[in-house]
């Protein structure tokens, strides 16, 4: 026998020696939505298996009764093909650490330095009073819609599906987060500042309970794809954007408050993200080429069920608008851009909006 | 003035402490009345007492800290390309991270995935930040390993088997090993998979093998990336194993929770072993070339990771607790890494079946026998003439050793339990699964199986407890088919149509590369519907014989 020497090309990089395969250096098993794969799509695609694409051997251990570790009929959807979804904001753990961690110290350094001045000091009087009953009381909400989405995130056919839901519930997690210590930062400043009031007023005030049991509605869907849609498609835009950015980013500085916005604001960017994710995996089933029929029905059921409880909740903070001392939107218009928001996702799908 | 003045001094202002953030933040969570969130993945398990977060962090000092971590990985990553890692990297150790890394992101996912599992399950909102960051830790351990394997393809001589990476985990019969750990994760009852088998057992004990013994070996292999990335994803788990301590604690609390503990202790704590000792002693033993008699073996950093610091200073004082402790499951774990030589059967079996795998497998020379010999005495008489056997069939034109006769090394079972074919001869074991007859590694497996994973434990109905399914046996999928039909069917050839992504050398030269006719002919058989297939009597002589083990024939 000829001795052959173990490394025959002394080098173990890229190029040191030709032959076949030797140049083969993107994944190969998966078809790219453009020519060209994407980073994202390299650290995501086919991580979650599928029996249907390469799981010879199909799932190895079963639930009781008999289904694998992930299964079409997690949501009534149904699609020709699941894995087709790209998430639009591409996300993966690095670009979402440094996107959260962007917005922790820009959140952070907004307050220190409005803290440093004197600001919270110079809130006006009944605008304090709205955040720590009515800003307080969001907090839940977000709480409750990232809690939702972290259950949601485990059932999708796809990890595509399942890490856009997982981003999703983290922004929701983190400004949460960011509003409770926001509040207790700031009412270190504010005598008599009553860090509880929210969520006496989350469980309690009659006008909030629109709210809370939207979000518990939400919560409660065993379906989770019913949990991503009502969340973004119809939840945000008719009370998340209306409180947030038609209440909240317009009527804080009038009232002298200038941080929160600052605050609030990450939140709609995170929201746009969301919102496209969401409507580009609702687009695909509602213009699926087997199955487009089903799902759009399913989804004007959940547009019926989730816009009434969304219109409840709407309506139930209406009084809002009109306690600041300074009032520099009313509730009608507000709402107006809502709806009219809201018009323009469902349009995107096929779907309409119920009279109310 | 007795002080210096800083900016500190003059900038500070009054905070709330972590303890108070913690405590603020666990109240934003609330009891629904108005539609009750469905529990939708159910549990044997009683859970009454709220448990508490040890970690006390928040969200807001995590994200930052990550990125932080993040960018010490990445610019490591960047150092090493500059440095020319990969002129000096040992291939024999790169090759076998085709494998790891095609498993390992699958756990990891499902891991954030089980998060959502637990989340719910636990009372209170304490734990829920914890199993929160858990989740955005576990996607973060997914993606992040994609990119490194991605990094390997891109850069590494033969970038052949990570290219098709994901595919081959979902084929192998390697990575079937794999998938019963990652699926471990996540199905069945909540409890057993999320908290005992992923975090008590996994991440507490197991990850110490895998996330700190083996970057020490890559280390040693010329690879600066992959301890760099997997020291980064091993300083998360100490907040994983917070959350699973803490969870566990509060079921403690329940008497009726015992018996289920003991339950999935036992089942975890050896099925871990089987799975995680099986691939990552072969990784560290088999996939280095590095021989310093000096450095411990993976047999002597189990006894320090697993022995010593796990099972002395974490299991052991669950007894006061009153939860049995199965102490003689220990001590065979220890026996069959030493006595039996667990982890060299292992890397036997990995050799043997090297055409239908995606990746290299070089034959070890003279030096490793040296160091084999050294660390486990004895080694060299056992399998010193399968690895000079393996070296010479490793040439084109000789007979596949699989189909090899000469060897004279016999196929091994698989065990229907943890997966890994029944190599500790003399242990196998039978019995019958709803009438149908099933072969085992070892009597711990056979009650895993037959048990554990059924619908009542020792008189105790358990309807949320998980079952093995699937076609578990993976010979079975491709019984009777010739070996050159089942690698294309697995799509583990080049794309020029004949080579094999995997070759059972280092050489990098086409002459040398083995191709789908270098290994046509022979027909692959399943050891199991063989068995089946078998009258009684036959059976019994068969397992008889197998009991008996094999000799490898001298190579000369």
């Amino acid at each position: 026998m000829t001795a052959v020497p173990n490394v025959s090309v002394g080098s173990g990089a890229a190029g040191a020696a030709i032959f076949p395969d030797s140049d083969s250096r993107r994944y190969r098993y998966f078809e790219p939505r453009a020519k060209r794969a994407t980073h994202y799509e390299d650290v995501t695609v086919d991580v979650q298996p599928d029996p249907e694409r390469y799981l010879l051997q199909n799932w190895i251990i079963a639930f009781p009764n008999g289904k694998g570790a992930y299964y079409k009929d997690a949501t009534a959807a149904l699609s020709s093909n699941w894995h087709a979804f790209r998430a639009p904001d591409q996300e993966w753990e690095r670009t979402h650490y440094q996107r959260q961690s962007k917005i922790e110290g820009m959140v952070q350094s907004v307050i220190a330095n409005g803290r440093k001045s004197g600001a919270p000091k110079a809130f006006d009087k009944s605008w304090v009073k709205i955040l720590q009953t009515h800003l307080g009381a969001w907090k839940h909400a977000e709480f409750g819609l990232g809690t939702s989405l972290m259950q949601a995130q485990r059932y999708g056919y796809t990890q595509m599906i399942n890490n856009a839901t997982l981003t999703n519930s983290s922004y929701k997690l983190r400004l949460a987060q960011d509003i409770t210590l926001y509040l207790a930062e700031i009412g270190m400043d504010i005598p008599g500042f009553d860090d509880n009031a929210g969520k006496h007023t989350w469980l309690e005030d009659k006008g909030w309970q629109g709210t809370r049991e939207a979000v518990e509605a939400i919560m409660g869907s065993g379906d989770y794809l019913e949990q991503y849609f009502a969340t973004n498609i119809v939840f945000e835009p008719l009370v998340g954007e209306l409180f947030r950015s038609r209440f909240l980013m317009q009527v804080a500085s009038p009232n002298g408050d200038f941080i929160t916005p600052s605050v609030i604001s990450a939140a709609e960017a995170d929201y746009e993200r969301n919102l496209a994710n969401s409507i580009d995996l609702m687009h695909l089933l509602a213009t699926d080429n087997q199955h487009a029929a089903h799902n759009k029905k399913l989804f004007q059921g959940w547009v019926n069920k989730h816009v009434a409880l969304a219109n409840k909740a709407a309506a139930g903070l209406q009084p809002i608008w009109s306690q600041p001392h300074s009032k520099p939107v009313q509730y009608a218009d507000a709402r107006a851009q809502s709806v009219e928001r809201i018009k323009k996702i469902l349009g995107e799908l096929g779907l309409v909006l119920p009279k109310e | 003035m007795s002080g210096t003045l800083t900016l500190n001094k003059i900038t500070a202002q009054r905070g709330i402490s972590v303890g108070e953030a913690a405590k603020k933040i666990a109240d934003l969570g609330w009891n629904p009345s108005y539609v009750q969130e469905a529990m939708t993945f159910p549990t044997d398990y009683k859970i009454t007492k709220a448990p508490k977060d040890p970690m006390k962090q928040v969200l807001r000092s995590y994200f930052p800290m990550q990125e932080e971590k993040d960018n010490r990985v990445y610019g490591a990553l960047d150092a090493a390309l500059r440095g020319d890692m990969f002129r000096n990297v040992e291939p024999r150790w790169v090759e076998w991270m085709k494998l790891f890394l095609a498993i390992i992101p699958f756990p990891e996912i499902s891991a954030a995935r089980s998060m959502a599992m637990v989340g719910r399950l636990a009372p209170g909102e304490d734990l829920r930040t914890g199993f929160t960051m858990q989740m955005v830790d576990e996607f973060r351990h997914s993606t992040i390993q994609m990119n490194l394997k991605k990094w390997y393809m891109e850069n590494y001589i033969d970038p052949a088997g990570f290219d098709i990476t994901e595919e081959a985990f979902g084929k192998c019969y390697a990575t079937t090993i794999g998938r019963q750990f990652g699926e471990g994760f996540l199905t069945g009852d909540a409890i057993t998979a999320a908290n005992i088998y992923l975090t008590v057992v996994a991440e507490t004990a197991f990850t110490n093998t895998l996330f700190v013994a083996m970057p020490s070996e890559a280390a040693r292999n010329g690879d600066y990336a992959l301890p760099t990335v997997f020291l980064s994803v091993q300083s998360d788990e100490s907040r994983h194993i917070g959350n699973g301590h803490s969870l566990l604690m509060s079921m403690l609390k329940e008497p009726e929770n015992h018996l289920l503990l003991e339950r999935d202790l036992r089942y975890a704590f050896w099925q871990n072993h089987a799975i995680v000792d099986a691939a990552i002693g072969t990784f560290i033993e088999y996939g280095t070339t590095n021989r310093d008699k000096n450095k411990e073996s993976y047999a002597e950093m189990w006894h320090r990771w697993i022995f010593e610091d796990y099972y002395r200073t974490y299991m052991l004082p669950l007894e006061k607790y009153g939860i049995k402790i199965h102490h003689d499951d220990v001590q065979l774990a220890w026996k069959r890494l030493t006595d039996k030589r667990y982890v060299h059967k292992v890397g036997q079996f990995f050799a043997v079946g090297w055409s239908a795998n995606f990746w290299r497998i070089e034959a070890q020379t003279e030096k490793d026998f040296e160091w084999f010999e050294h660390k486990y005495p004895g080694w060299y008489a056992e399998f010193g003439n399968f690895w000079k056997w393996y070296e010479k069939l490793s040439h084109r034109g000789q007979t596949n050793i699989l189909f090899n006769g000469d060897v004279g090394y016999v196929y091994p079972h698989r065990c229907w339990s943890c997966l890994v074919p029944c190599l500790i001869r003399e242990d196998i074991v039978t019995d019958e699964i709803d009438g149908k007859l099933h072969t085992f590694a070892h009597e711990l497996d056979r009650w895993t199986a037959v048990n554990a994973f059924a619908g009542e434990y020792e008189g105790r109905p358990t309807p949320a407890m998980g079952r093995f399914s699937g076609r578990r046996e993976w010979e079975s999928v491709y019984h009777n088919v010739d070996m050159a039909d089942a690698i294309k069917d697995l799509g583990f050839v080049r794309t020029d149509g004949k080579t094999l992504v995997a070759q059972p050398h280092l050489r990098f030269d086409a002459k040398e590369m083995w191709t789908l006719d270098d290994v046509r002919g022979h027909i692959l058989k399943s050891p199991l519907e063989t068995l089946r297939a078998m009258s009684p009597a036959d059976r019994e002589a068969h397992l008889a014989e197998y009991r008996k083990g094999f000799t490898i024939n001298p190579c000369n």
